[in-house]
């Protein structure tokens, strides 16, 4: 009896990734998902901390995925090892601080490093020819086949037919004849194919599942690296980046305000690594202070802390002010007006 | 005999793959309480012990933490 093959498929939580592994399913094959955090991953729970995103599912798309194709599904920390294709992309960058194509690299060589300890046969993406600017053209394609080390044994079952004949084809692992040919921008074809395995349910079409391909978000991180005076970040400081109302009123301090119940909670968790604020009498943001600031900038803090709460129109807010050594006092201040706040300040 | 797994402040899915790592190190039948404050994981947790083997034996919330028991299934996750 045929040896069944084993692929490792790249799950994201989108539908072309979930298309390419059920295409895979459908062959016949064992297989089995892995998905990498980043830490710039775009979670449905990072919109969940805000209140008014509530509603939204609480779901680890990846996962969902998985359990509707029946495949067991391996989330892989990368956070440590992705800092230098953030910080030192190789092929640069897109639009934004997206090192697209270093990313995918990156990806399909962990994959096919996972795949040659597990003792798999090939690795399967849900890449289309042209649907990407950067790392899913013609002729990027190949880059990521090389510099990642997986060679022939990368097969795109929503491609390639368009693609030569990888060893999985050549082999006859996998009939050619039921892979597909799509390419570019148009979704139809890739959600013709849902509905004819009777998929309804999907996350929407790729695009935003990265962080770094978001404008607002690369000029904070952009930001913290300028005021570091060098390129580097934790996992907490790219968490921040995407909580809250970012505000940076002298070049030595940054203050992070929560926008509601939900973010206040969420910087709670961090408050005691910050010097943070918050006003006592009134129902407000918490804000922390990321830098090292004097009284003036505390009184300055402090008033914008009040601007942003429910006594932004009292004459005076008292505002606690908690260091990280423990220490608590209280500053009554009058709110900075709206037209105090110049609009260089947002990040 | 029951482990205890604290990832208070994580957001998903790193309580799933902190909960994946600590479950790697366990016997079947072992138990592993995971500790938590992302609501995420009350659906990722459980999708991931479903997906891998793991039976959720209880989950509940408590005083702004949310608390999964799993006992460990025979699967190699």
């Amino acid at each position: 009896m045929a040896r069944q093959h084993k692929a490792v498929a790249l799950v994201s939580g989108g539908l072309d990734s979930m298309l390419a592994a059920k295409l895979m399913l459908e062959q016949g094959i064992h297989v089995e998902g892995i998905n990498f955090y980043t830490g710039f991953c775009v979670e449905g729970h990072t919109h969940a901390i805000r209140n008014k995103d509530r509603n939204r599912p609480k779901r680890n798309n990846a996962l969902w995925v998985a359990e509707q194709l029946g495949i067991r599904l391996h989330i892989v920390d990368v956070i440590e090892e992705y800092k230098d294709i953030v910080i030192n992309p190789r092929h640069g960058y897109g639009a934004n601080l997206n090192p697209c194509l270093d990313c995918k690299g990156f990806m399909v060589r962990k994959a096919r490093e996972w795949m040659e300890q597990k003792g798999f046969d090939f690795i399967v993406t849900g890449e289309v020819i042209g649907q990407r600017p950067m790392s899913q053209r013609r002729d990027t394609m190949p880059v990521v086949a090389r510099e990642s080390g997986a060679l022939d044994r990368l097969l795109r079952p929503l491609c390639a037919k368009l693609l030569p004949p990888t060893l999985p084809e050549r082999e006859g692992w996998v009939d050619r004849e039921r892979l597909c040919d799509f390419s570019g921008r148009n979704r139809k074809p890739q959600m013709q194919l849902a509905a004819r395995f009777g998929i309804e349910d999907y996350a929407q079409p790729a695009g935003g599942c990265c962080f770094l391909t978001d404008a607002n978000y690369s000029q904070r991180l952009g930001d913290l690296w300028r005021s570091r005076g060098q390129r580097r970040y934790e996992l907490d400081d790219i968490m921040l980046l995407k909580v809250g109302r970012h505000l940076r009123p002298r070049p030595h301090f940054k203050l992070i305000i929560g926008r509601d119940e939900g973010e206040n909670n969420f910087l709670q968790g961090y408050a005691r690594r910050f010097t943070h604020l918050h006003a006592t009498d009134i129902t407000g943001p918490l804000v922390l202070c990321d830098g090292v600031l004097n009284e003036e900038d505390l009184d300055l803090a402090a008033r914008i802390t009040a601007r942003f709460g429910k006594g932004r129109d009292r004459e005076r807010v008292t505002v606690a002010v908690n260091e990280v050594s423990g220490r608590r006092r209280e500053l009554a201040v009058r709110p900075l007006a709206a037209d105090d706040i110049p609009g260089e300040w947002y990040l | 005999m029951k482990h205890r797994l604290d990832v208070r402040y994580l957001l998903c899915p790193m309580p799933v793959i902190r909960t994946q790592d600590a479950v790697s190190k366990l016997a079947a039948g072992e138990r592993l309480e995971v500790v938590c404050t992302d609501p995420g994981a009350l659906n990722d947790v459980p999708a991931w012990c479903r997906i891998n083997g793991h039976t959720v034996l209880e989950s509940r919330e408590q005083g702004g933490e949310i608390i999964i028991l799993i006992e460990v299934g025979h699967g190699d996750a």
